[in-house]
């Protein structure tokens, strides 16, 4: 055997890989996770390559531990990410609340697949988009993106590492069965040319470092286990310090700053994609391999005279409210094709406020769309 | 915009998903195309239904599924059941003749090779899903030779590269001499 | 405070969170000696403290990371050990010890506590046992012996529980030691000696609860439940954890049961690493990428 550095080239792969190798690029050195169709491959993928780079993957025992597994990693100071798929996405909802409640950097794929249950387990769908936002108890606000292709594979689980340094936050690579297993060519660049963001690292001694005294981004500075700092973090709420505190007043404050970093960053943290929305009638809204369908039947639709919009959720949530808002002044309906019996939809509809028609093109999964499904509700928004 | 579309079938073991993964690794490495390449498989690791798909475009492929094949290569009688009634007039069908009985009379373009039988004489049943490529490359042209050849070299584990040649070139070889003889034996 | 009013500093005070005291335990309880002895052994086991992490999860003993002075994290409930195992793995360097209960590591927990064992990653394990969930009042535990009366078996526990030396042991911890909270000498020096031992170490400590669970088991108070354990303890080391069933306020068999070697998880990998790569290390790689793993069964 030999030892392989990151990857350098260009690749033909799926989606899975492109996540595991995306997680190498990105300086992820641990790994723990659960096998489970479709997103084993993600895991086999590190089993072989983490070696190979000095890193360290693990296979616990279910994927309550899997998710534990990668928060301690993380406060050890290395890089870490676990994969995994419906069934596995619930169990891990439990200890996702608490990597967003200790400001705990490391990121989370989810190879989608049909539910509720066991489901499709080798078949596609969308229906955990709600769950990836409302999935653990309580509140907070999360950062979830949508790849379409392996090449967004690899480049979203760098950008969520890169996201969760910067937010102190688990992100959520949100794939599914299809983009996961798809085969298609990955672009690789040279590591120097892949901008990772550090650690933000206290900049206080440890006699006056308080773990969760948030700089003037509301983020703050994270001292890794074993490095002096000596501090105490809990899940349960707490002050500046890491104390428990239980009261009303210290839950305002800690909850609406864990909303708010991520709410009030959201400029920063939004990306989308916009084609041909200027003038158009109607706008499909969709993500994932929904939106490589919907970008097929958007064509389509414009072969036949109609002025249709494409918007792509890169990133899902937090959601681009605004930008809906301000579509929806301007034309007659959105358009929300996606694999559950509509989730996202919901969102634009009440971004929407009225201003346009929201038409979802819902499907239960197990396939993507038909395009002339997409076509169909395109033909209808317009008239 | 030229977009072929291509749907491999057969069983589980055969090594259909790894053909077509080598096809669009073909494709789009080193012909420089776009190509997208979608599996499908049951829960059997081995003998069920399997059936892959192959989309190569020269320009970005947003709709990556195949309603009807412009190629469509079976080697099991069930995947020629299945696939069958979806090819178009036009679609170029290629079989192993060892494992599928066309039941209709004329296919326009039929072209049968017996991959599993050359992949024994080889010494290796395992191979045929490589004979069978080099005979698609011949017969379709889909991907060019080299790039085929390249693809077959990378893909296969270390140490069988030598037979995986052999084989590619044993499908090859046997589809041109088809190509010469006729322009497809349904005619 | 002293005679003389000036402050007086216990040795263990520079390891205690003075700012969150007083502590949330009731009178009677036997976390707080248990805590002390805990900070006593790991000052006398010269380990450096910069490098000791304590994991606990959720419970009155899962409180006990948040009073020591140490990096500390106080998890969700059950999973303190899958989170002390990425921490453990991820920087072999930390000294890591799970300080939780028998709730927590054994009911909730349980799935965590025999797989951490079997793959002996190298951590000490504390778990105080007090037969019962006593932050949420008393109820059922997995630890509750025949017969006993709690808030969810009020005519008498009719579950057999774990012996947890048995389960430690049968899972593949290196060593297993039980004592009561009564024993401090004899418990600081095992946790000393667990300390400095390399693999899955467990140390289960027998601890009064008479607000939730003595009161209703004819122990009423803190008391009556050390009386018990210095009536009842006997001392048996090297005995067979098979042989170490507690039952309802009968004969409980304390000392050290299993001290043994077996390589431990990082011992296993660094071996393999060894064999699989040598000293290379790792370089850029710019060759064409392998076949992609076709599909897999589902679960």
């Amino acid at each position: 055997m030999s030892r392989r550095g990151p990857l350098v080239g260009e690749f033909f792969m799926n989606g899975d890989i492109a996540c595991a190798e995306g997680g190498i690029s990105a300086g992820c050195r641990f790994f723990a996770g659960y096998p489970i169709t479709p997103a084993t491959e993600v895991a086999e993928r590190m089993s072989s390559r983490l070696p190979e780079v000095g890193g360290i993957y693990i296979q616990m025992e279910d994927e309550l531990a899997s998710m534990n597994a990668i928060l301690g990693a993380s406060w050890a100071g290395v890089k870490a990410m676990t994969a995994t798929s419906g069934p596995g996405f619930s169990l891990m909802m439990e200890n996702l609340g608490l990597g967003i409640m200790l400001e705990t950097p490391c990121v989370l794929v989810n190879i989608q697949r049909a539910g509720p249950s066991t489901g499709l387990p080798t078949l596609t769908g969308q229906g955990d988009m709600m769950q990836a936002r409302w999935g653990s108890h309580g509140c907070y606000g999360i950062i979830a993106l949508s790849p379409t292709s392996p090449q967004e594979c690899y480049q979203h689980t760098i950008k969520a590492f890169n996201l969760s340094e910067k937010y102190r936050i688990p992100v959520l690579v949100m794939a599914d069965e299809i983009v996961g297993h798809m085969g298609e060519k990955v672009v690789i660049p040279p590591p120097e040319d892949i901008p990772l963001t550090p650690r933000r690292k206290p900049t206080v001694s440890p006699e006056e470092y308080l773990p969760y005294k948030p700089d003037a981004d509301l983020i703050p500075p994270m001292a890794n286990a074993g490095e002096g700092y000596r501090f105490h973090v809990t899940g349960l709420t707490h002050d500046e310090r890491g104390y428990p505190v239980m009261t009303a007043e210290a839950q305002d404050r800690l909850v609406r700053r864990l909303v708010d970093k991520i709410e009030k960053n959201k400029a920063d943290i939004i990306e989308i994609e916009e084609d041909g929305i200027d003038g158009a009638d109607v706008v499909v809204c969709s993500y994932g391999i929904s939106a490589r369908v919907s970008q097929f039947a958007v064509e389509r639709a414009r072969d036949e005279g109609i002025k249709v919009g494409m918007l792509r959720l890169v990133t899902v949530w937090p959601f681009p409210e605004e930008t809906i808002r301000k579509i929806a002044k301007r034309i007659k309906a959105f358009v929300v094709p996606e694999i559950n019996c509509g989730q996202i939809a919901l969102e634009v509809e009440r971004c929407a406020g009225g201003a346009a028609n929201t038409i979802l093109v819902p499907h239960m999964g197990g396939s993507a769309h038909r395009p002339e499904t997409i076509i169909d509700a395109i033909r209808r928004a317009v008239r | 915009m030229k977009r072929d579309e291509i749907i491999l079938g057969g069983f589980g073991g055969q090594g259909i998903i790894l053909a077509g993964y080598i096809m669009g690794k073909g494709a789009s490495l080193f012909d420089k195309k776009h190509a997208t390449h979608i599996q499908d498989y049951g829960p059997e690791a081995r003998g069920g239904a399997c059936r892959t798909e192959v989309v190569i475009s020269d320009s970005r492929i947003s709709y990556p599924y195949i309603d009807n094949p412009s190629i469509l290569a079976v080697m099991s009688q069930e995947a020629y059941t299945k696939y069958s009634p979806r090819m178009r007039q036009d679609t170029v069908l290629l079989i192993d003749e060892n494992l599928v009985k066309p039941k209709r009379r004329k296919h326009n373009r039929l072209f049968a090779i017996p991959a599993t039988r050359i992949a024994q004489e080889l010494g290796r049943t395992a191979v045929a899903n490589v004979v069978m490529l080099g005979f698609i490359t011949a017969v379709t042209k889909v991907v060019s030779v080299e790039a085929m050849k390249q693809a077959v070299l990378e893909s296969v584990p270390k140490g069988t590269e030598e037979l995986n040649m052999k084989a590619f070139d044993r499908g090859y070889s046997y589809g041109l001499e088809k190509l010469k003889t006729a322009e497809g034996e349904g005619k | 405070m002293n005679q003389n009013g000036s402050e007086q500093k216990h040795y263990i005070d520079q390891y205690l969170r003075e700012d969150r005291m007083p502590h949330i335990w009731c009178p009677g309880c036997g976390l707080g000696s248990i805590l002390h002895c805990f900070l006593s052994s790991l000052i006398k086991s010269g380990i450096d403290m910069d490098k000791v992490v304590v994991v606990s999860g959720i419970g009155c003993t899962g409180r006990a990371a948040g009073y020591v002075k140490l990096d500390s994290f106080h998890t969700t409930h059950g999973r303190a050990i899958p989170f002390a195992t990425g921490l453990k793995i991820a920087n072999p360097e930390l000294q890591v010890v799970v300080f939780s209960g028998d709730g927590d590591l054994i009911a909730i927990g349980g799935n965590h506590l025999i797989h951490a064992a079997r793959r002996n990653i190298d951590m000490t394990v504390i778990c105080v046992n007090n037969f019962n969930y006593g932050m949420t009042g008393g109820q059922l535990g997995p630890t509750t012996p025949l017969g006993a009366r709690t808030q969810t078996s009020p005519i008498g526990n009719y579950e057999r529980p774990f012996s947890l030396p048995y389960l430690a042991a049968a899972s593949g911890a290196v060593y297993v030691a039980r004592w009561t909270s009564m024993h401090v000498r004899r418990l600081e020096q095992t946790i000393t000696e667990a300390l400095l031992k390399r693999g899955f170490r467990f140390i289960e400590v027998i601890a009064p609860c008479p607000t939730t669970y003595g009161r209703r088991n004819r122990q009423p108070t803190g008391l009556d439940q050390m009386r018990y354990y210095r009536e009842n303890s006997i001392i048996r080391h090297g005995a067979d954890p098979k042989d170490v069933d507690i039952d309802l306020n009968g004969k409980i068999i304390v000392g050290k049961f299993i001290d043994i070697e077996r390589p431990t998880y990082s011992d296993l990998l660094d071996e393999v690493m060894q064999r699989a790569f040598g000293t290379e290390l790792p370089k850029d790689d710019t060759s064409k990428e392998e076949a992609t793993v076709v599909g897999s069964a589902p679960k």
